[in-house]
């Protein structure tokens, strides 16, 4: 038992910067940990006494709540801080609270945050640990994380699939580290939706762009259905949820097109009937709660991963 | 399993051949049968991988070899209990943990290649107790080689060795890719 | 106040078409001769500036002082003392102060501290709507009077048009320069960072070069309409250079300045999300960075501006997306540019012409050449000495600059206002 595993970072930022072979690392140990889920006793004492902060600026209830039971089954005593109960509404920079709360020595910090780049400035003022879970429409590592094992497990492999992406890719993270991910795993990357939803120069991150759901489902392995974020102003971007449904929304019908065995995936929560049918979010082909099952393993992957004191490793 | 790092192999000579082929089978034959007539056909084989699962795996082959009911197998990844996961390990495997049948109300014997420290015991009786509530638990091992850390002695033992801490035992098992043996090294120049 | 004379250098004067080894004598705080040969007259202090370029002073006509109302960010004495070690002996102080310089009491308090105490020239620059709200207009002629030599909301851009018209109408009357910081604010609404491949890959929000370049369409319609003097403030993209160069083969009255980060840095450079690389206009692409150095070149871009805007770490240690705009130049300017010249872009001369020549003459300034009879604001600069920043030790008052650590070549060894040497480099010069 030596170092099979390759893992050397000390913070989980993003997918961007981690290898394939980092990837399969937590994927493979994520696969372990999904098999806790299913005792009677929930819990390892692996990361007893470590202490993990969800430093939760942005509201999410499901990230969140995944994130807190990853740490409960490992063992560790979790702090939630939120928005609602920070200081960082009474105009506490984000440098303050992160100076406080390493004074008071947590060894993980799960931050979610409204803006890009807010994980990486919190690892220059603290000493624990910084799992991204989501910053902005930046990235969500552990999204892209659990949406792969989840593939993986219902296709055998990534490599050589085709994966379209579909919705309001501007506002993304999901969507760019799902991208980074999949795109270092070998898979084929389609975006579509309407082209007020496409950022400017997503083509250089590797992926087929479409402005049509249609030709970009053709013959597909996997269909990952966005949300549209109203709450981001997503809504000037297209005329109304109405006609959003009617050319970009999935149903049987577009389904049709993919693969026969293609499956659906939606990273939640789901505005039904927009962007997703309920058909299809209901159908056979839909491996959504198998991807929150998933969630909360590759999150104890990640902890961990990173909880194991990567300074005294090698 | 050892849980402390062993030092690099290419530091260690090889001092003796505690056992070869021939003596490990009948060593492993012995411990199993001396499990089933302490313990009946009640006696759950769980084995702590990965040495201890491959050799558990053996003495139900044997058992059954020699006429002998085929007893309940198991096998414990003892990783996520360990209390050195932040001591300088390399990042460890997890294997899965395969316990079949429930064990809850039955004789449970934990099987291990080297028994030293009693650490990995110690993580091994935490797994076990979190997947339910044996009647009892046994330890069976290949080698002790003594210096324990924690009041924990064997039930069934296939040799005993006076070790110290300059000295490596290494079970190498055709399941490995290796020739099956037992060998005692010691570290060079000390 | 002594003679001087900077004997040995070379002196670059595009002004006069001047360029040569020569020596230049300072009496009266003036240029009293430039030649070949001159004898130090009795008491003269003799600096040696063999090796040197001895230039007329450079001008920054986009500066941020912050006085009045942000003394913790800059003042004018910080400021000008940055500006003096640069190699600047002018500066033009824009108008986003608090209170903005929109009355000529804020323009005399300027003037005022500049006199007591300025280390360079300040030449103040009033706004052009009252409060830069972009509604009323401000008492241009009042500001004239009082001292300032342009008008500009800068920062904030004149969104209506109509206001714009009238801005330009009413400045023409009274000859003062318009300068337009231009972006259309519907378009840039919330995105800090140039919209394109990077910002999409680092999640930063963006926004268009149309942002820009879609004002400046318009401006110059307007420019047609009113036959106004328009400057375009820290021009940023290709689209834009496009139009200004256009404007000029159209004999529209229209320059434009550029900064050294424009020239410098790409859109890239926000990757790590450093606040300091967060400017106003973004950083731009590759494209646009070789679009506007070639643009520099030609003289499409008649000036380089550093847009000099110190902030502290108040508005500088968050989140990228919550910081203030902009980035200190003062200091860095003159490296930056010369390496410009060194990647064969300018020559020597062009890079006095784009920091003293064309800011002297957009403005209708003082200075900018070294013929007899005009003051002596005089740069001698070391194109070749090495150098590595260390914000730390920046006379501005704030550290917000990318350049950190970056390996420079070439700076100012002495700087001199109306014949007084304001700035020396350390490391001996004669």
């Amino acid at each position: 038992m030596t170092g099979a595993h390759a893992f050397s970072h000390k913070h989980l930022l993003g997918m961007e910067h981690l290898s394939a072979e980092e990837i399969t690392t937590i994927l493979d140990l994520g696969e372990n940990f999904l098999e806790i889920a299913n005792r009677s006793i929930k819990k390892v004492p692996t990361l007893r006494g470590k202490t993990v902060i969800n430093l939760f600026l942005e509201p999410s209830t499901r990230t969140r709540t995944s994130f807190e039971i990853a740490a409960k089954r490992l063992s560790a005593d979790g702090v939630n801080f939120t928005a609602a109960s920070s200081s960082t509404t009474k105009g506490e920079t984000l440098i303050d609270t992160a100076t406080n709360l390493d004074a008071m020595s947590p060894d993980i910090v799960v931050i979610r945050h409204a803006q890009a780049g807010s994980p990486l400035l919190l690892t220059k003022h603290i000493k624990a640990a910084v799992v991204n879970a989501g910053d902005g429409q930046h990235e969500h590592p552990t999204q892209a994380l659990l949406d792969a094992s989840t593939i993986r497990a219902h296709k055998g492999k990534i490599e050589g699939l085709t994966v379209v992406i579909c919705g309001d890719i501007d506002h993304s993270r999901v969507a760019r580290s799902n991208i980074f991910a999949l795109r270092k795993l070998g898979a084929r990357v389609r975006v579509a939706g309407p082209r007020s939803l496409l950022p400017l120069g997503i083509e250089s991150l590797g992926v087929e762009a479409f402005d049509r759901v249609e030709p970009a489902l053709e013959g597909a392995d996997v269909v990952m259905m966005l949300r549209i974020q109203l709450e981001r102003k997503a809504g000037g971007r297209f005329p109304n949820t109405r006609e959003y449904a009617r050319l970009f929304g999935l149903n049987a019908r577009r389904l049709a097109l993919a693969k026969p065995d293609a499956i659906v995936m939606h990273p939640g929560p789901m505005n039904r009937g927009v962007e997703i049918s309920p058909e299809v979010a209901d159908g056979p082909r839909s491996v959504i709660l198998d991807q929150v099952a998933r969630g909360v393993a590759i999150r104890m992957a990640v902890l961990y991963l990173l909880g194991g004191g990567s300074d005294a490793v090698e | 399993m050892m849980l402390r790092p062993a030092p690099p192999e290419s530091n260690l000579v090889e001092r003796s051949e505690i056992l070869d082929s021939v003596g490990m089978a009948r060593v492993l034959r012995r411990v199993a049968f001396e499990i089933v007539e302490r313990n009946g056909q009640d006696a759950y084989f769980v084995g702590i991988r990965t040495g201890g699962a491959l050799l558990a795996e053996r003495m139900v082959k044997l058992l059954v070899e020699g006429g002998e009911k085929r007893p309940d197998l198991g096998a414990i990844d003892i990783t996520l209990y360990r209390d050195d996961v932040f001591h300088g390990l390399p990042k460890p495997e997890i294997g899965p943990t395969e316990l079949k049948k429930s064990i809850d109300g039955r004789v449970v014997v934990l099987i291990d290649d080297v028994l030293n420290t009693g650490r990995t015991v110690r993580a091994g009786m935490d797994v076990l107790l979190d997947y339910g509530r044996p009647r009892l638990i046994q330890l069976a091992v290949l080698v002790d080689r003594g210096r324990r850390e924690l009041p924990i002695q064997p039930d069934f033992v296939g040799v005993r060795l006076q070790t110290t801490a300059e000295h490596s035992v290494r079970v190498m098992l055709s399941e490995r890719g290796e020739t099956d043996r037992v060998v005692l090294r010691e570290r060079s120049g000390s | 106040m002594a003679d001087i004379l900077l004997r040995g250098g070379r002196v670059i004067d595009p002004a006069r078409n001047f360029e040569a080894s020569a020596e230049v004598l300072l009496q009266d705080g003036k240029v009293a001769r430039v030649e070949p040969g001159i004898a130090p007259p009795a008491g003269a202090r003799v600096i040696d500036c063999k090796g040197l370029w001895v230039v007329p002073g450079l001008i920054d006509m986009h500066t941020h002082l912050r006085e009045p109302g942000q003394e913790y960010k800059e003042n004018i004495e910080t400021g000008t003392a940055a500006a003096a070690a640069g190699g600047f002996t002018a500066v033009c102080a824009m108008p986003n102060t608090v209170p903005p310089n929109d009355n000529r009491a804020v323009t005399e308090l300027i003037v005022r501290r500049a006199r007591e105490a300025g280390v360079v020239r300040v030449y103040p620059i009033g706004c052009i709507t009252q409060g830069q709200k972009g509604e009323n207009l401000a008492e241009m002629g009042e500001l004239q009077e009082a001292g300032c030599v342009a008008v500009s909301d800068d920062g904030k851009c004149v969104m209506n048009s109509e206001v714009m018209r009238r801005a330009l109408e009413y400045a023409r009357g009274l000859g003062l320069p318009v300068i337009q910081h231009a972006e259309d604010t519907n378009l840039t609404a919330g995105g800090p960072a140039h919209e394109g491949a990077a910002s999409t890959r680092i999640g930063l929000r963006g926004q268009p070069a149309a942002a820009e370049s879609a004002m400046v369409a318009r401006d110059l319609e307007l420019v047609v309409l009113t036959g106004a003097r328009y400057h375009v403030a820290h021009a940023s993209c290709a689209e834009t250079v496009r139009l200004v160069r256009d404007a000029k083969r159209r004999g529209l009255p229209v320059t434009a300045e550029v900064t050294p980060h424009h020239l410098t840095l790409t859109d890239e450079a926000c990757a790590g999300y450093d606040t300091s690389t967060r400017v106003n206009p973004p950083l731009r692409s590759d494209k646009d960075v070789a679009a506007v150095r070639e643009a520099l070149a030609d003289g499409t871009l008649d000036a380089v501006a550093t847009d000099h805007a110190p902030h502290s770490p108040v508005e500088k240690d968050v989140e990228f997306e919550q910081a203030a705009s902009g980035m200190i130049g003062l200091e860095t300017a003159l490296a930056l540019c010369l390496e410009l010249v060194d990647a064969k872009i300018l020559t020597p001369a062009l890079l006095v012409t784009r920091m003293s020549v064309a800011p002297a003459k957009i403005l209708g300034l003082p200075g900018g050449t070294l013929a007899p009879g005009s003051a002596a604001d005089v740069t001698v600069i070391d194109p070749q000495a090495a150098w590595t920043c260390d914000p730390s030790r920046l006379r501005s008052r704030s550290r917000n600059t990318p350049f950190g650590g970056r390996a420079m070549h070439g700076q100012a060894m002495l700087t001199i206002v109306a014949g007084n040497i304001v700035f020396a480099q350390e490391k001996p010069v004669g």
